[in-house]
């Protein structure tokens, strides 16, 4: 599991954050809030999209400086095109990852980035890769990250199950995006949700008026 | 002897090696009896905002030096190209020399593609440029323009990223700023809408925050038309005296007068021509 990484320790604009990414009986979900802060006391982004495309069918999540993981992801983005042109077939989602873990690993002592990848391919279908902050990669039914995460660790390992339903995931994910963006102060703002399947890519966004109520006092 | 003098190769990018030199005279600074010399910033407002038909860029003038206005009138709003203008807050020699670097490189690849440059290739080119000196550049930009595609605003930090957004605001005043644009931003606004929103987001930032003072200088570019309005909005006209603190002639009595002519004797003449063909 990566450290948790306080907004404070982070220079420039910084993504706060909380991502997710659930797999699913035939796909997988990939979602996080929308808060990008400076120094932990000034939201400078409250609508920024934090799922990027690298290709077709797999997206992944930016968590930690906004400048590294926008360098990052258009470099691996980058990588990918050109990867798909030479294989003449589309990337895997462990290319993908790997790309971006390479680049997270190479560079460790100048870059605070992490990632979390997902996506759909032909040879093992729906899967879900972790990026860490120094660069490792680790595959996992589910994963989540960012400062928010923390507050949502009990809740995602009480209420998983494997193979779930597409309705069922897609209301896992935003409940447990909503908790933390409750309890956590860098993370706020709507749900981007990323549902990626064999057929298509469908972005969603839950705005701040429609999130999930809980107990609030 | 003759020493053989040997061409060091500069290896590419940007030195560090006085940071670690300055980093320890800062530190010792106080014990030395020095004061560190800081860089003249922009305190600053800034903002942009996309409406109908294009973009209006906003800013103040103020140019602060520590606690003193070192400039009550400078430019903020640097052209880059045509069709695209851009604010800059931060330290004023970084925006001035970054925004000028920008926009000749931008020259050059205009001529090259034959085509009205686009907003997007100038924010790749700043975000790459501020990226790659890791936040020591300290310029944060708002970029705004129209080209093939429409209008686009973009606000770009020192340490690289960048945000696409219908308003933004930065620099210090930005606060104050953003608080009018969230108050009153409309999608597809008028001309003379957008134009008194940017008005007074400015104004909001000249009035409540230090940084920021004097006019207010907007730019609203739409297709094929630029309107640089400097100053657009006087806010802060410096007052006129009311009354005169002149003594008249003769308020001070004289008593003697002595009069010493300097005599100066002629030395030498010499006329040199100048070619100013």
């Amino acid at each position: 599991e990566h450290p948790k990484m306080s907004a404070s320790q982070v220079k420039g604009v910084s993504t706060g954050t909380t991502i997710l990414a659930v797999r699913f009986r035939g796909g997988v979900v990939i979602g996080s809030d929308s808060r990008a802060s400076i120094g932990g006391e000034y939201v400078s982004s409250r609508v920024i999209n934090k799922l990027v495309q690298v290709h077709d069918r797999i997206f992944c999540c930016m968590a930690g400086s906004l400048a590294d993981a926008q360098a990052v992801t258009k470099m691996a983005k980058f990588q990918l095109s050109f990867l798909s042109i030479q294989m003449e077939s589309p990337p895997l989602v462990k290319a993908a990852a790997s790309v971006l873990k390479e680049l997270c690993y190479r560079n460790k002592d100048e870059l605070q980035a992490g990632f979390i990848t997902a996506g759909w391919d032909k040879k093992k279908g729906p899967q879900v890769y972790t990026v860490s902050l120094g660069g490792m990669l680790v595959s996992q039914p589910f994963t989540i990250a960012g400062s928010g995460s923390t507050f949502i660790y009990g809740y995602v390992d009480a209420k998983y199950k494997p193979d779930m339903s597409r309705e069922e995931c897609m209301q896992f994910a935003t409940n447990a995006l909503a908790l933390a963006m409750g309890r956590d102060n860098v993370s706020g703002g709507v749900i981007h949700l990323v549902v990626i399947t064999e057929d298509k890519a469908e972005h969603v966004i839950v705005p701040g008026n429609k999130l999930p109520k809980f107990h609030d006092e | 002897m003759a020493t053989a003098s040997v061409l060091q190769a500069r290896s590419a990018g940007f030195s560090f090696e006085n940071c670690k030199r300055n980093a320890l005279v800062e530190a010792n600074a106080t014990d030395l009896g020095l004061r560190v010399p800081t860089a003249r910033k922009t305190g600053t407002t800034i903002c942009g905002v996309v409406y109908k038909d294009g973009v209006v860029l906003g800013a103040d003038t103020r140019a602060t030096e520590g606690m003193i206005v070192a400039d009550k009138n400078c430019s903020k709003i640097h052209y880059i190209s045509p069709n695209i203008y851009c604010c800059g807050a931060g330290t004023a020699a970084d925006t001035e020399m970054t925004t000028q670097i920008i926009s000749s490189n931008l020259e050059l690849h205009s001529l090259s593609t034959g085509r009205l440059p686009r907003v997007a290739t100038a924010n790749r080119m700043l975000k790459q440029m501020l990226f790659r000196y890791q936040g020591y550049i300290g310029a944060a930009l708002v970029l705004g323009g129209v080209d093939c595609n429409g209008p686009h605003l973009y606000s770009i930090y020192p340490h690289g990223s960048t945000d696409k957004l219908p308003y933004v605001t930065m620099g210090s005043g930005s606060l104050a700023a953003m608080a009018v644009f969230e108050d009153r931003y409309m999608p597809d606004m008028e001309e003379e809408d957008a134009k008194r929103l940017v008005r007074d987001a400015i104004a909001g930032g000249i009035f409540n925050d230090l940084g920021s003072g004097s006019n207010i200088d907007l730019c609203v570019i739409s297709k094929g038309k630029v309107d640089y309005l400097r100053p657009h909005d006087e806010a802060n006209k410096k007052g006129v005296r009311a009354g005169s603190y002149k003594y008249k002639c003769g308020t001070t009595g004289v008593l003697t007068k002595a009069v010493t002519p300097l005599h100066t004797e002629l030395v030498e003449e010499t006329i040199q021509t100048m070619d100013t063909s």
